[in-house]
C-alpha cells in the first residue's frame, strides 16, 4: 500500500510540475523522504495573473553554474505559465539597503532575495506565504529547524519569507600539514582545534580568520566562536547577555589563537583576504564556503587535493552552533502579481528545479528543506558533505534573541567581530571590550523595544 | 452682449500688457530663467538635504515610518564610544591629510612652476591620482596595504630592510596612516594644480626684484609667493577639508571602517547605521554632525573667493 501511495504521489508530482524524465531521476536521488512526504501534499490553489510580470532582484551568483540553472529554471516557469520574469543581479552586500529602500517607497521588484534578518525589518510590508512555506515543507520532509526561525514571523505566526537555504561555511585546512603535527583530520572539538592551529603556525603554517570588518566571514566566525563557549548577545527576550564568563572564555580562547596561531594582519581582513592567503598557501586553515576549494581545484590542483573540509569548532557547550550567511526569498505587498510570485518561488524550490540548482551550485549553496539533504552533490565528491549540514547546524543572528531590526545592527555594526578584535587587536581588556560591546547592544535592542511598544 | 465682448477684450490686453510689463523687467525675467535650473536644485538638492535634516530628528529606521525624537539621536551619539572614536578618526584624518596636501602641494606645484624640458607632460602626469577612480586606487591601495601580498613589504623585505610583512591594516594606528596616505597620494594633485595656476599668475618681474635686493630662495617664497597665492590657497584647501571631512569610498573600499572601528569616519559610520544597520534616523544624525564644519569651510571658501573678485 505504502508503495503505491509512493509511486502514485511520484506520478502527481511529475504530472504537476511539468517534469519529464530528469524530474523522476532527481526526484529518485531525494529518496524515501521525498517519497513519504509527497503521499501527503497538494500545493495550494494559486491562479496566476495572465500576463504577469514579476521583477526579481536578488544576489550575483557565486558560481556561473548558478546563474546558468536559475535562469533555465525562470525560463521553465516563463514557458509553464506564460508570465514573463526580469531578474536584477546585484552585489550581495547591496541587496539589502537597494531592497530596504523599496520596502520604504512601496515600489520596486516584487521578489527579492535577500539576507539574514532583512524579512524582519519591514514584516509588514511583505507578503503572507504560508500557504506554499507548509506546502513545500510538508512535501520535502520538513523545513530545517533554523529556516523556521528565519521565515516565520514569532507576532502572527505566518511566513514572511521563503528562506532558500545559504552560503555555508565549514573550516578549510591543509591535511598534510595538519598530519604534520599530528592529527589525522582538523579537530572538530574546541581545545584541539586550537592547540593543532597553534602547532600549525609553530611549523611555520599560521590560520587566519577574519576579525575585520568582513561582512561574512567575520561575522560568520566571530558569533560561532562566541556561541560554542556559550557566549551570545542577548538573551530570548531581547535583554543583553554579552557580560558573562561564557564570553571571557572566548575572548581569552580567540586571544589565544591570535596571538599564536594566526598569521599577523587577521583584524584588517575583509571577506576576500582568506580566500587569497589560503591559496597562496600562507594560511594553513581558514572559515570558509566551497569557493575556496573550487578556486583551488581551477587554479591550483596541489592545493586543492590537499585541502579538506570540517565543521566549525565546537565548544563547551558540546553542540554546533555556526553561523552562515541565510538567504530568504521575500515578495513585497506592493507587487501586482502575488500569486503569480508565490508560484514563481513554489516552482523553483520544487525537486525538478531546486535539485538540479542546487547540484549545479556544488556545495555552495545549502538547501533549506530537509530532502534535499540527500541530493548527489553532497556525496558525489566527500568533501562537499560537510557543507551539507550548514543550515542544520546553524543557529540565527541575535541567538538566542528575536530576529529583527535590532539583531540587524549588531551583525551591521560588527559588534561580535569587533568585541573580539577590541581584545585581540587593539589590546583592549576584556571588561573594556565587553562594555563597549554591551552599549551597542543595549542600544539596539532599546530601538527594537521602543518600536515594539 | 457687445459690451460684455470688449470688456473681455480689454481685460486679455490688460493681462497682455501688465505680462509685457514684468517680462521687461530684468529681475522677473532673471528669475525665470533660473527657475529650471533652480527647480532641478531644488529637488535634487534641496530636497534631499532637507529630508536628510529633518530624518536626523526622527526614530525612522528601515520600512517604518518615524516620529519626531528632537535631539535623542544626537544626545545618543554623543554618549556612543563608537561615535566619539569616529570623531577622533575624522578629526585626525582631515587635519593630517590635509595638512601633509598642502604642504605637499604646494612643494610641488613651485617645482612645476619652473621652466623644465616636457613639463607639460610632468604637469599632467601630475594629475593622474586626481583622475583616477577613487574606487580604483582605492583597490590598488588595498592590495599595496595587504597583509600578505602587500608589494611595499614585499620591497622592504627584498631590500634586507623588515624581517617580516607590514601589519598596514590590522593594527588601529598603522591603519589610520595608512588611510591618511592613500589619501594624501590622492589629493595632492588637486592643491598642486590649483595652485599652480596660482603661481603663474605672479609677475616674473616681484621675483626679478627680490633677486636685485639680494634675497633668498625662502624669503622670495615666504614675502612674495605665499601673501600673493594665500586667497586661492585658503579656497583649495576649503574644498579639499570638505571632501577629505566626508570621504567614503577610499575608507569603506579599504578598511570597511575597521580594525574594531578604528578608522571609522562620518561618512562611513553614518551608511553602516542607516544602510547596513537600517536606522535612518540616527545615520542621518551622523551626517548632519558634517554640517556646521562644512558650513564653516564653505564660509571661509566664499569669503577668499569674493576678495579676488
Amino acid at each position: 500500500m505504502e508503495r503505491e501511495d509512493s509511486k502514485l504521489s511520484r506520478r502527481d508530482f511529475i504530472k504537476a510540475t511539468g517534469a519529464g524524465v530528469a524530474g523522476a531521476a532527481v526526484l529518485g536521488s531525494l529518496g524515501p523522504l521525498a517519497g513519504k512526504a509527497m503521499a501527503q501534499v497538494s500545493p495550494p490553489k494559486l491562479s496566476v495573473e495572465k500576463g504577469a510580470e514579476l521583477k526579481v532582484l536578488r544576489w550575483s551568483p557565486f558560481v556561473g553554474s548558478d546563474k546558468e540553472m536559475w535562469e533555465k529554471n525562470t525560463a521553465k516557469w516563463e514557458q509553464a505559465t506564460g508570465c514573463k520574469v526580469t531578474t536584477e543581479y546585484l552585489s550581495w552586500e547591496d541587496v539589502r539597503p537597494k531592497a530596504a529602500m523599496e520596502a520604504s517607497v512601496g515600489a520596486g521588484h516584487d521578489i527579492v532575495l535577500g539576507w539574514h534578518d532583512d524579512p524582519f525589518l519591514y514584516p509588514d510590508k511583505l507578503l503572507d506565504v504560508t500557504d506554499i512555506a507548509d506546502y513545500l515543507g510538508k512535501k520535502y520532509g520538513g523545513w530545517e529547524d533554523v529556516c523556521v526561525k528565519y521565515g516565520v514571523y514569532p507576532k502572527t505566526g505566518r511566513w514572511i519569507d521563503i528562506p532558500m537555504g545559504g552560503p555555508g561555511q565549514a573550516i578549510c585546512y591543509r591535511k598534510s600539514w595538519v598530519n604534520e603535527v599530528g592529527y589525522d583530520v582538523m579537530p572538530v572539538q574546541m581545545d584541539k582545534f586550537i592547540d593543532c592551529c597553534k602547532k600549525l603556525k609553530a611549523k611555520g603554517h599560521p590560520v587566519g580568520f577574519a576579525l575585520g570588518h568582513a561582512v561574512g566571514d567575520g561575522n560568520n566566525w566571530a558569533h560561532g566562536f562566541l556561541w560554542a563557549f556559550g557566549g551570545k548577545t542577548v538573551n530570548k527576550d531581547g535583554s543583553p547577555a554579552i557580560n558573562s564568563k561564557e564570553t571571557r572564555m572566548a575572548l581569552e580562547a580567540m586571544k589565544d589563537l591570535y596571538d599564536n596561531a594566526m598569521i599577523p594582519g587577521c583584524a584588517s581582513w575583509l571577506d576576500p583576504h582568506n580566500n587569497k592567503a589560503f591559496l597562496a598557501e600562507e594560511i594553513s586553515v581558514t572559515n570558509n564556503g566551497i569557493s575556496i576549494y573550487y578556486a583551488a581545484k581551477e587554479k591550483f590542483p596541489k592545493v586543492a587535493e590537499d585541502t579538506y573540509h570540517q565543521y566549525p569548532p565546537q565548544g563547551p557547550v558540546g553542540k554546533p552552533t555556526e553561523l552562515h550567511l541565510m538567504d530568504p526569498a521575500f515578495i513585497f505587498k506592493h507587487t501586482r502579481f502575488p500569486n503569480a510570485a508565490k508560484h514563481y518561488l513554489m516552482f523553483m524550490l520544487e525537486a525538478d528545479q531546486c535539485g538540479p540548482w542546487i547540484n549545479a551550485m556544488r556545495g555552495y549553496v545549502t538547501p533549506s528543506l530537509k530532502a534535499y539533504r540527500n541530493l548527489p552533490v553532497w556525496t558525489e565528491d566527500p568533501k562537499h558533505t560537510v557543507y551539507r549540514d550548514c543550515m542544520k547546524n546553524m543557529l540565527w543572528n541575535g541567538y538566542e534573541g528575536p530576529i529583527g531590526p535590532a539583531s540587524a545592527a549588531v551583525m551591521a555594526e560588527y559588534v561580535v567581530v569587533d568585541l573580539f578584535a577590541n581584545h585581540c587587536a587593539r589590546g583592549m581588556s576584556a571588561d573594556k571590550a565587553i562594555d563597549i560591546a554591551e552599549k551597542a547592544i543595549v542600544k539596539a535592542y532599546k530601538v527594537k523595544v521602543k518600536k515594539a511598544g | 452682449m457687445a459690451g460684455t465682448a470688449s470688456e473681455v477684450a480689454a481685460v486679455q490686453v490688460g493681462i497682455r500688457g501688465r505680462l509685457s510689463r514684468a517680462l521687461e523687467n530684468p529681475t522677473v525675467l532673471g528669475l525665470l530663467f533660473v527657475a529650471p535650473a533652480e527647480l532641478v536644485l531644488l529637488i535634487f538638492l534641496a530636497y534631499p538635504f532637507i529630508l536628510g535634516l529633518w530624518l536626523g530628528f526622527t526614530d525612522t529606521v528601515v520600512g517604518r515610518e518615524g516620529s519626531f525624537v528632537g535631539l535623542e539621536n544626537y544626545q545618543e551619539l554623543l554618549e556612543d564610544s563608537a561615535f566619539r572614536l569616529t570623531v577622533f578618526n575624522t578629526f585626525l584624518y582631515t587635519v593630517v591629510a590635509v595638512l601633509l596636501k598642502a604642504v605637499l602641494g604646494i612643494g610641488l606645484a613651485v617645482v612645476l612652476n619652473r621652466d623644465f624640458k616636457a613639463k607639460g607632460l610632468v604637469r599632467a602626469i601630475v594629475l593622474l591620482p586626481w583622475i583616477v577612480p577613487t574606487a580604483l586606487s582605492a583597490i590598488c591601495f588595498w592590495w599595496l596595504y595587504d597583509s600578505t601580498f602587500s608589494g611595499i613589504s614585499w620591497v622592504l623585505m627584498r631590500l634586507g630592510l623588515i624581517d617580516n610583512m607590514i601589519n598596514f591594516l590590522g593594527d588601529p594606528w598603522n591603519a589610520r596612516f595608512s588611510l591618511i596616505a592613500a589619501n594624501v597620494w590622492r589629493g595632492i594633485p588637486f592643491f598642486t594644480i590649483g595652485l599652480l595656476a596660482g603661481l603663474q599668475t605672479i609677475s616674473p618681474e616681484l621675483y626679478e626684484a627680490a633677486d636685485l635686493d639680494g634675497a633668498s630662495s625662502w624669503s622670495k617664497f615666504r614675502k612674495i609667493t605665499l601673501p600673493l597665492i594665500t586667497p586661492l590657497l585658503a579656497v583649495v584647501t576649503a574644498f579639499s577639508t570638505i571632501w577629505t571631512f566626508a570621504d567614503f569610498q577610499l575608507i569603506w573600499i579599504i578598511t570597511k571602517g575597521g580594525p574594531a572601528g578604528a578608522t571609522h569616519v562620518f561618512g562611513t559610520l553614518s551608511f553602516q547605521r542607516a544602510m547596513a544597520g537600517g536606522h535612518f534616523g540616527e545615520g542621518a544624525a551622523i551626517s548632519n554632525f558634517m554640517l556646521p564644519i562644512l558650513v564653516v569651510c564653505v564660509l571661509i571658501s566664499f569669503k577668499y573667493l569674493r576678495r579676488d573678485d
